[in-house]
């Protein structure tokens, strides 16, 4: 009982609480403390994260599974980031209590939580991200082929939108006054009907089913309906 | 042997991606922009609101999108300082603290050195919760910040002291990468008082088609990818030159505009590939089809 009544019970209440601060201010307060609950155990979550993280990667280890190399590696920085900022390791002291121990403050480079993100963790990240500029332009000269109109209409628009998104767009076509019959052949124009006209109305249509897809679910869940989030056992 | 190009080695096209970014960086290409609708409309809506008014940045990004965003978060805060706004920082995203902590040492104390810590601007750091942080500063900031990013008491700070809620700010800047970030500031706080403040935001390139319906309705400005602001950046510098510190600001501000050039070669090689990759195709059907 109390592994599925419980939490059924307490879903039900949140989410009729949250509906009814939306429509009267009465009840305003409530939503605002549902909403603390909620915050609290999303801190909470990354203290699970970190248990999965940890559960994962030693099984992993443990059992020298192919990769268990860049476990172990993770692990490393995982528990030398936790303890740099857990224990202020090499915090610059703090102005105005500098003798008070941990109120000195470590997200600077000048200790070795802020250089390591500075210099290590930053750096990776934008690097990881810069890599997909080398991969998309291999899966363009491979995939991206005008074999039907679906796929003639998805180049053309491509090309536009590459075209218009950089200087080349106004050196093509700037020169096609504005107030002319031609400026549809502008490639900022087109950019803008594309954007403002084509995927604006195919991301609505998208959003209002997104957003009757949420209604419905949220209502199963708040009537009971739907269980599927509740332990199997 | 057009028709061989389709089996052509990705390490070739790796190398030439490679070029076709370095190149333009080494010889800092830089290409005129011209500001588009979507730019002008943030930088009137900053202007619009008025001067001393207090604003919000939420700085909803990490490291992997600072490229495209921390140009437009440099130009935004020069533009609310050059205003006089009081700018309440804070972020959605873990790492967005870090990344507001880098346009205010470069920007804002840059050349704003008058800017002092609690009367003018203040960091309210990261909390954890995506929208619901969102909603619940919609009708109680105190509530969801208690105190600021290093612990001081919001009441102790007399930027904040009185703030109750999000209608008491006057526009709303969300620098995003995805989820969360602009879209839930416009379905959370938006939605909750519509005529209270001003929503603009700073997007990537690939969370712009998200981000589009709601402008400009719902979202007065929307600067999208480097393009965005590299325009921004061009309005900005224009109307809030620095006469002490003119070259360090064009470096400062000039970030957008420099990765124009490596982004205007990388495009037109990818059409060149898109192009080529195309023709292979033809050929080898056309040799194909001659068998």
């Amino acid at each position: 009982m109390l592994q599925r009544t419980v939490p059924m019970a307490i879903l039900s209440l949140s989410g009729l609480i949250l509906m009814l601060a939306y429509f009267s201010p009465m009840t305003t307060s409530w939503g605002e403390t549902v909403l603390d609950w909620f915050n609290i155990l999303a801190a909470v979550a990354f203290v699970l994260g970190a248990g999965n993280l940890l559960a994962v990667n030693l099984e992993k280890i443990s059992s020298r599974r192919a990769g268990w190399a860049y476990a172990a590696i993770t692990l490393i920085a995982f528990f030398l980031m936790l303890g740099f900022g857990l224990l202020k390791v090499g915090a610059v002291p703090n102005a105005e209590h500098p003798t008070v121990a941990f109120a000195g403050g470590y997200e600077t480079a000048a200790s070795p939580f802020g250089w390591t993100y500075e210099y290590i963790f930053s750096p990776l990240t934008a690097t990881m991200f810069a890599m997909l500029a080398f991969y998309v332009a291999s899966a363009a000269f491979r995939a991206f082929r005008a074999k039907n109109i679906e796929s003639i209409l998805l180049l053309g628009t491509a090309f536009i939108i590459l075209l218009a998104q950089t200087a080349a767009g106004m050196f093509l076509t700037g020169w096609i006054p504005e107030e002319s019959a031609f400026a549809f052949l502008r490639l900022d124009w087109m950019k803008v009907a594309i954007t403002e006209h084509i995927q604006t109305a195919g991301m609505r249509a998208i959003t209002i089913g997104i957003a009757l897809g949420v209604v419905a679910t949220s209502l199963r869940l708040i009537l009971g309906i739907d269980k599927s989030y509740l332990s199997k056992s | 042997m057009l028709a061989r190009l389709g089996g052509i080695d990705r390490r070739w096209i790796f190398l030439a991606m490679g070029l076709s970014i370095a190149v333009p960086i080494l010889l800092k290409l830089r290409f005129p922009e011209v500001p588009g609708p979507m730019a002008k409309a943030t930088f009137n809506a900053i202007e619009s609101v008025p001067e001393g008014s207090r604003v919000l940045l939420s700085f909803d990004y990490d490291p992997g999108s600072a490229g495209e965003l921390q140009p437009m978060a440099n130009a935004i805060v020069h533009h609310c300082a050059a205003r006089g706004h009081k700018i309440v920082f804070m972020a959605l995203w873990p790492l967005g603290k870090q990344m507001a902590e880098g346009t205010i040492k470069d920007v804002l104390l840059e050349f704003h050195p008058t800017y002092t810590y609690g009367k003018d601007y203040v960091q309210l750091g990261y909390k954890a919760g995506n929208e619901a942080v969102v909603k619940l500063m919609a009708t109680n900031v105190p509530q969801q910040y208690s105190t600021d990013a290093a612990g001081a008491a919001l009441a102790s700070l007399p930027i904040v002291a009185d703030l109750a809620k999000l209608a008491d700010f006057k526009l709303i800047a969300s620098l995003s990468a995805g989820y969360p970030g602009a879209k839930e500031w416009v379905q959370y706080a938006n939605s909750a008082d519509p005529e209270a403040f001003k929503v603009i935001s700073g997007s990537t390139g690939v969370q712009v088609s998200q981000l589009l319906p709601y402008y400009p309705a719902q979202m007065e400005g929307m600067l999208v990818a480097v393009k965005g602001a590299a325009e921004y950046e061009m309005l900005v510098t224009a109307k809030y030159p620095s006469s002490e510190k003119p070259a360090l600001l064009a470096e400062r501000l000039g970030q957008g505009r420099v990765r124009m050039g490596p982004q205007l070669v990388a495009h037109l090689l990818m059409i060149g590939l898109i192009i080529l990759g195309n023709v292979a195709m033809v050929a080898g059907r056309a040799r194909g089809g001659a068998r």
